[in-house]
């Protein structure tokens, strides 16, 4: 229906431009809470998520109460559901989309769906119309042979999936990881010692699953679960794909050392999982006999450690963003997931550097005695000192990002590199022009060598 | 004379032992860090010397900036990619400000060199210390630290110069609004910020730096130099105000804290 005709139906039509992203990241959310009904959980885009709940129902008094929390919650949400339940992945989808005619049992149900629910190609569902095969039941009296050869091995493959005779694999949002290890323990084991023993023996036959593949980890994961039912994971990362045991174990140690609520057995470990969600390709390698490599390769290690120790976040490398704000100019990335070199704007040669070596950020207030309206400043306090300005440069004039703004606004800087009487440079700046507000503030951004 | 007791005499031969078998002190330096002004590396028998702990003092916190970025700027004046290592706590960027990498570009240094690592507090800070002067492959470590720093006593700054002689790398220790202690140190140094040569029309110059040798194990402290950084030619050179070097005073102490700001 053109846009036109609906308004002309519904005059106060409430209208929203369609976007797909935006769509896909909903429904990514809604899948992400669908968790709480089983870790198998697939979206079915554009509009649709396929649960497994296999062996969850119980949790929710059956289906019938799973459902019910389900549409309540989506329902609070904002949503209208349609769901429908299936023997296989494909089933349930299918009577989901196109049931029109209830059926007391599934199987009658399947068998009563019209044709368009294989989702052929036009021109095969045209053909199957034109036989007069109205509904998934004519088609499955039929022999398969007959089906495939008038309509093509796509629709006897989509009927078999539907009846259930073929398996229709779900994909699931959260996949298993690729290499996982566990032992289960008939006697729970209460040392901490014991279960690092553990540890390096799982590490290690993950270690030989990894050369067996020719990958290396870039993230361990190990799950400690206790006898009375809590599990604490720990996690570290390395900064290159390694199958180096020694080092895995070196930074779980690492990670254990600086947990500030200590791993505590309590009455022992009855199960204790490794796990290696993220692997990448790693070639054997000889050692090399040059001290290049052996360096880089100590820097890693220590870039690891140490990540592992303060946290990802502690270690980082500066990568250059093109916006001439400068506080924005610069993105501290962490240096596990090592950032590219990124190519920072060369100064002039001759000049002075105009961009100082430390930053405040925010921007210090400062009180300032300057000529009104755009004069230099004289002298400015900060910090509880008087500092008498004796040489300066500026205003280099830095413009907000107005474009980027709703009210296509901003307030103008005026920034003047100064130099006070005991030769200490500073970056100031009026924040606003004397035209856009009535009185603008100082402040101090920076410290130059 | 004899020795008054046994056990005493024992000891003294012990230490005369250490003192010329082991010690930072007995091993010459495998390298330097030169600032690329020949009159000061020269004094300094080639710069400051590889695998060894170099101390700079900013008496005044306004001065912070200026000591930092001497150091950093004789670090990263060694060709190659290398990564410099900078440990600090996390609050230092409220107290000081952020370390700005469009900055150091500015200065000529390669900020993808650079490799931040923040602590929680000086504790960590002490310990990942201990880790990265360990590490080969670094140009050189710096360690800021603000204010007192009881946890850096002699045996922990000896830990550490051990570490970095072992493994080759130059510990550079950065003390911002402090007052220098006893420590371990080749070199300690006291930096304030200088008045920069003018530029056309009243604007500040090049960074200038005054420095002064408040100690050196190798030889007579209490030297006073005057440097720009000359970007261009990625060396220091002398300010232009006050021509060569500055004449040798007496040896001075440094003012107390505060004192300057007061």
């Amino acid at each position: 229906m053109p846009l036109a005709d609906a308004r002309a139906q519904v005059p106060d039509l409430a209208i929203v431009p369609h976007d797909p992203v935006l769509d896909q990241n909903w429904l990514d959310r809604l899948a992400q809470g669908c968790a709480r009904y089983t870790p198998l959980v697939a979206l079915d885009s554009p509009d649709g998520l396929i649960l497994d709940i296999t062996g969850c129902t119980h949790l929710f008094d059956g289906e019938a109460g799973l459902i019910d929390d389900i549409d309540r919650r989506l329902t609070r949400l904002g949503m209208t559901l349609r769901h429908a339940l299936g023997p296989t992945a494909d089933a349930a989808r299918a009577l989901a989309r196109y049931q029109t005619r209830p059926a007391p049992e599934e199987a009658t149900a399947i068998r009563r769906l019209p044709v368009a629910a294989l989702e052929l190609e036009a021109e095969a569902a045209t053909a199957l119309v034109r036989a007069g095969l109205k509904t998934i039941g004519d088609l499955a009296a039929r022999p398969m042979a007959n089906i495939a050869a008038r309509f093509g091995a796509d629709a006897a493959t989509a009927l078999r999936r539907l009846l259930g005779d073929a398996p229709s694999p779900l994909d699931p949002r959260i996949t298993p990881p690729p290499i996982a290890t566990e032992r289960r323990f008939a006697e729970p084991v209460a040392s901490m010692p014991h279960a690092t023993q553990i540890l390096t023996e799982l590490v290690g036959e993950a270690i030989a699953d990894l050369t067996e593949r020719g990958k290396g980890g870039r993230h361990f994961r190990a799950t400690f679960f206790r006898s009375d039912g809590l599990a604490r994971s720990l996690a570290v990362e390395t900064g290159h794909p390694t199958r180096d045991s020694n080092l895995v174990m070196r930074l779980f140690a690492e990670r254990m050392d600086g947990l500030r609520d200590p791993l505590d057995p309590g009455f022992g470990f009855d199960m204790m999982r490794l796990a290696v969600p993220r692997l990448e390709a790693l070639a054997a390698t000889q050692l090399k006999l040059e001290g290049g490599e052996v360096r880089a390769a100590a820097m890693t290690e220590l870039v690891d450690r140490l990540a592992t120790r303060i946290g990802r976040g502690g270690v980082r490398k500066f990568a250059a963003v093109d916006t001439h704000i400068p506080e924005q100019a610069q993105l501290p990335l962490p240096a596990i997931d090592a950032p590219p070199p990124t190519s920072w704007p060369a100064s002039e040669p001759g000049e002075p550097p105009l961009r100082p070596f430390y930053l405040f950020d925010p921007p210090q207030v400062i009180e300032v005695i300057a000529e009104v309206p755009d004069g230099p400043p004289h002298r400015f306090r900060w910090r509880r000192t008087t500092h008498a300005i004796r040489r300066y440069e500026g205003p280099e004039r830095i413009a907000s990002e107005w474009w980027r703004r709703k009210d296509n606004a901003g307030l103008t800087r005026d920034y003047y590199r100064v130099e006070d009487d005991r030769g200490r440079r500073y970056w100031l700046f009026r924040h606003g022009l004397y035209d856009e507000k009535p009185d603008p503030r100082w402040y101090i951004h920076g410290l130059f060598a | 004379m004899r020795e008054s007791s046994q056990p005493l005499a024992g000891l003294r031969q012990r230490i005369a032992r250490l003192a010329a078998t082991g010690g930072p002190e007995s091993r010459p330096a495998e390298g330097w860090l030169a600032t690329g002004h020949d009159a000061f590396d020269s004094a300094l028998g080639g710069g400051l010397a590889v695998g060894r702990t170099h101390e700079f003092f900013a008496a005044d916190a306004l001065d912070g900036a200026s000591a930092a970025a001497f150091a950093a700027l004789v670090a990263l004046r060694t060709p190659g990619k290398v990564p410099l290592l900078w440990l600090r706590t996390v609050d230092a960027g409220r107290r000081t400000g952020h370390i700005y990498a469009p900055g150091i570009a500015e200065l000529g240094g390669d900020p993808d060199r650079l490799l931040l690592i923040e602590t929680a507090d000086p504790k960590m800070l002490l310990a990942c210390a201990n880790d990265a002067v360990r590490c080969v492959g670094s140009a050189a470590v710096i360690v800021e630290s603000w204010g007192k720093f009881p946890l850096l006593d002699l045996t922990a700054g000896r830990r550490l110069t051990l570490g970095a002689r072992d493994a080759g790398t130059t510990l550079l220790m950065l003390r911002l609004n402090a007052a220098p202690t006893p420590s371990v140190a080749e070199t300690r140094w006291s930096i304030v910020a200088a008045t920069s040569r003018e530029l056309g029309a009243d604007a500040p110059g090049a960074p200038a730096f005054d420095l002064e040798l408040l100690r050196w194990r190798g030889g007579p402290a209490g030297t006073r130099w005057r440097l720009d950084w000359d970007k261009d030619e990625q060396a220091f050179r002398d300010a232009a105000l006050s021509g060569a070097v500055l004449p040798l005073a007496a040896r001075r102490t440094v003012h107390p804290l505060g004192a300057e700001a007061a």
